[in-house]
């Protein structure tokens, strides 16, 4: 029998097997990230803006919000669930905390608080019902984000809530020291995900709930409890998204955040995590973001209509799935 | 040689990166016989009928059927050579009746539409020809297992199958539907099908079947008749060694009583069922399958919402509404099935092992790896489960491996008493044994252990006591020295 003896393994092996797994997990895409910036580095189009400071930091600008959301979507999707909500709780927070500011004259932390409590709210209200009944997270988010977007809409009566004050555009537009705000928050929140999902009890139980849901039960996992947090913790992303975004747009717009749950959605199943539930992680889940990010400013910077960069954009979701795909093949043949 | 023989297998190498997992086997089926094929997890029953069935090509070797030789490269290949597999896990459409499942893809037609009424009618004709008691035109979903199992005979036989091979037909059946489908065996074997019948059950085979090859570690061991064999002899040929102490037991019931149960009832199977365990006793739970054996158990653990009844621990009396709660009061519970209650199919070894005690190594986000993989690598050891790492993906592990991790999460929360629930199910006999070994071990150590099984010398064997339920009442209690194979079946018909 060999056996590995784990045991005299000391923690800094563990780091550097740590980063390696990750490195051979993500091949594909990193390969495919690698391939994107080459060609937008060299391409004498875009080569003199690509691999600026200014422009790394305004795709990492970009990405933010569609990476808030595919933490809880990472979550969420290894659960075994769906959470298509997102995107219309973005606009409902966004314009609630611009009103605060403008129709209720509350103080800045307060109207943010507000736009964040809005996507907590929604998150908590899916998870309850997904967590006491059997309905399934596609049609309870379903509902949720219908129900979101015409309350957005209701309340704005359909056009902007623009926030003037130059303390509004801090959350999205601003700098800390040479840093944008955005990026720093998403460092943050990424930390704070990366610990739930790989240190915390909370993400074995996840990872457990996903991938047998029976047997999480016969395990003494209170599967309620941890479905509520999930969906609660996506709701509180799209808040926060929220409000990030309609700091950088100046205003609460009924219309931001469209098609967000598909991005969200696109950059966790691009970073490997698996729709059937059960597997997944969020570092991948940073990578296919980045993707993403990339290849939408790539397209800007090549002047390319914004109607062929869904085209491409496809193609790239579809490519990078399928690197992985091959390279899945290839171990099951080995085994 | 003999005229009546219906397929021959000669020579069958089969090569997977790095393991051997077929050395020149040699198989013969004839025809009107059933034909059983033994051997542990990873003996290469399963390789050899995939080879069979077209689903791998053989690296080296002939087959021969009815004297001709013939090429299998395809499923479709081996359909055209009459070969039909029923397969453990069943393929049938749920949404659809009987009738159109067993003509699935070769309806009868009227013009360019399906003649329903005739492929039903033909259907009924077919399934009343049999004997066997089922409407063409029911829904497969609504269809127990065994009658699902009857519904893929009855389509293999319809598309002219002369071999049938059969993956573990009896493994989620009940007894009373294990002999009607045997009965269905002797049918189709009067008609001339061959049969070949792969399963662990030993028992199994005086009952039905003719002849008997054994495999072990993809090498052809030999063949024998059923009737000229015994179960030791069999034994030693799966194992390679002779099985001694293939039960090992130290009866003691002088301990204190631990557990007691009293007037359990789920309101729904259970009725009035009371019982008690004590130190170092091994209880059995004996009964047909449907008795309620599991929906005590489950009560217990507290899977099932408002149950009835009383529960006392060390003599205190306590409430057990959630999973969790039984835990925390020292009962652990093995689930009956392995693969929809147990597994995290794509997870580690380590994680499989740990999911119940992660309180233990875990405060917050501060993991203690050293604490984790020690006692990962403790259990693995104590329970010598085989695999290559901790890391490994539980999936890949064989049955009884599997299921040793099972019993090793459940003794990682150093439980008082340990309920067992099937938990030799699908497990091969090297393991079988060594579980065995372990419950004993665990017994002496003061350990309170129930024990369901279905399996008669198991149980008989194992157990301290034995209660008997049938239709969700206890009928009876007997202790080691005076239990009987007939004494529990005439309790558990009762």
């Amino acid at each position: 029998m060999d056996r590995v003896d784990l045991r005299n393994r000391n923690s800094i092996n563990n780091m550097r097997d740590g980063v390696t797994q990750w490195f051979k997990d993500n091949l594909g895409i990193l390969i495919a990230l690698f391939v994107l910036s080459f060609i937008l580095s060299v391409n004498p189009i875009t080569s003199s803006s690509f691999l600026t400071m200014k422009n790394i930091f305004n795709v990492l600008r970009q990405i933010s919000t569609n990476l808030f959301l595919a933490c809880g979507m990472t979550m969420v999707i290894i659960l075994g669930g769906i959470d298509l909500s997102v995107g219309s709780i973005i606009a409902l927070s966004g314009c609630l905390a611009a009103g605060g500011v403008v129709r209720y004259n509350l103080p800045l932390g307060a109207a943010l608080i507000l736009g964040l409590i809005t996507g907590l709210l929604f998150g908590m209200f899916n998870g309850l019902i997904i967590s006491r009944t059997t309905i399934p997270p596609f049609i309870v988010t379903l509902a949720t984000m219908n129900i979101a977007k015409g309350l957005a809409y209701v309340y704005t009566g359909g056009s902007p809530v623009r926030v003037v004050t130059k303390e509004w555009q801090f959350l999205g537009a601003g700098y800390i020291g040479a840093i944008p705000t955005p990026v720093i928050i998403l460092v943050a929140v990424l930390i704070v995900t990366a610990l739930i999902m790989n240190k915390s009890k909370l993400g074995r139980h996840i990872y457990a709930v996903g991938g047998n849901p029976v047997a999480a039960v016969f395990s003494g996992i209170k599967v309620s409890k941890v479905k509520f947090l999930v969906f609660t913790y996506s709701g509180l992303m799209a808040g926060l998204a929220g409000i990030v975004l309609a700091s950088r747009m100046y205003s609460g717009q009924p219309t931001a955040g469209e098609g967000a749950e598909m991005d969200a959605i696109a950059a966790v199943v691009v970073g490997g995590t698996s729709m059937a539930g059960g597997y997944g992680k969020i570092g991948g889940t940073i990578i296919g973001g980045l993707i993403i990010g990339v290849l939408n400013n790539g397209l800007n910077l090549l002047n390319v209509s914004s109607f062929w960069q869904y085209v491409v954009k496809g193609i790239v979701i579809l490519l990078a799935v399928f690197i992985d795909y091959i390279r899945q093949g290839r171990k099951e043949m080995k085994n | 040689m003999d005229s009546n023989v219906l397929l021959r297998m000669k020579n069958i190498h089969k090569t997977f990166p790095g393991v051997y997992a077929l050395k020149a086997v040699d198989f013969e089926l004839r025809a009107g016989e059933v034909h059983a094929i033994l051997g542990e997890n990873g003996a290469g029953k399963s390789t050899l009928i995939k080879v069979l069935g077209g689903i791998y090509a053989a690296d080296q070797g002939e087959i021969y059927i009815e004297g001709k030789k013939v090429e299998i490269r395809s499923v479709k290949d081996a359909q055209n050579n009459g070969i039909a597999i029923i397969h453990q896990e069943l393929v049938l459409v749920p949404y659809m009746t009987v009738a159109e499942n067993i003509y699935l893809g070769r309806e009868p037609m009227k013009g360019k539409f399906v003649n329903s009424a005739l492929m039903h009618e033909e259907a009924q004709h077919l399934i009343d020809s049999y004997g066997i008691n089922i409407n063409a035109r029911s829904m497969v979903k609504d269809l127990t297992i065994a009658q699902q199992q009857m519904v893929e005979i009855i389509k293999a036989i319809s598309q002219n199958s002369k071999i049938l091979v059969m993956d573990e037909p009896t493994s989620s059946i009940s007894e009373k539907e294990v002999k009607f489908l045997f009965e269905t065996m002797r049918v189709l074997t009067e008609k001339g099908v061959g049969i070949i019948y792969i399963s662990h059950r030993m028992s199994e085979l005086d009952e039905v079947c003719d002849r008997v090859t054994v495999l072990r570690d993809g090498e052809y061991i030999g063949t024998k008749v059923v009737k000229e064999t015994d179960k030791n002899e069999l034994i030693s040929m799966m194992v390679g060694r002779e099985l001694k102490n293939y039960y090992i037991r130290d009866y003691q019931d002088d301990g204190e009583v631990l557990l007691e149960c009293r007037n359990i009832s789920d309101n729904k199977l259970v009725k009035d069922v009371s019982f008690e365990v004590r130190k170092g006793e091994i209880v059995g739970f004996a009964g047909l399958v449907g008795a309620g054996r599991s929906e005590v158990m489950k009560c217990l653990f507290g899977l099932t919402k408002g149950y009835s009844g009383e529960i006392y621990i060390d003599g205190k009396k306590v409430e057990i509404n959630s999973p969790d709660q039984a835990i925390e009061h020292g009962i652990a519970l093995i689930p009956e099935d392995r693969k929809l209650e147990g597994l995290f199919p794509v997870q580690s070894v380590k994680f499989n092992m740990t999911i119940a005690i992660l309180k233990e190594f875990i405060k917050g986000v501060l993991v203690n790896r050293q604490k984790e993989v020690s006692i990962t690598q403790e259990y693995i050891e104590k329970m010598s489960v085989r695999t290559p790492s901790a890391d490994q993906i539980i999936a890949n592990l064989s049955g009884g491996n599997q299921q040793k991790v099972m019993i090793a999460r459940w003794l990682a929360t150093s439980p008082k008493i340990l309920i067992l629930d099937e938990p030799t199910r699908g497990v091969d006999v090297g393991a079988k044994s060594e579980i065995y070994a372990i419950m004993n071990e665990l017994a002496k150590s003061g350990m309170a252990i129930v024990l369901i099984s279905s399996e008669m010398p198991e149980i008989i064997n194992m157990s301290d006591r034995i209660y008997v339920m049938s239709e969700g009442r206890i009928t009876g209690c007997l202790n080691h020295r005076e239990v009987t194979q007939e004494k529990i079946m005439k309790l558990a018909a009762n």
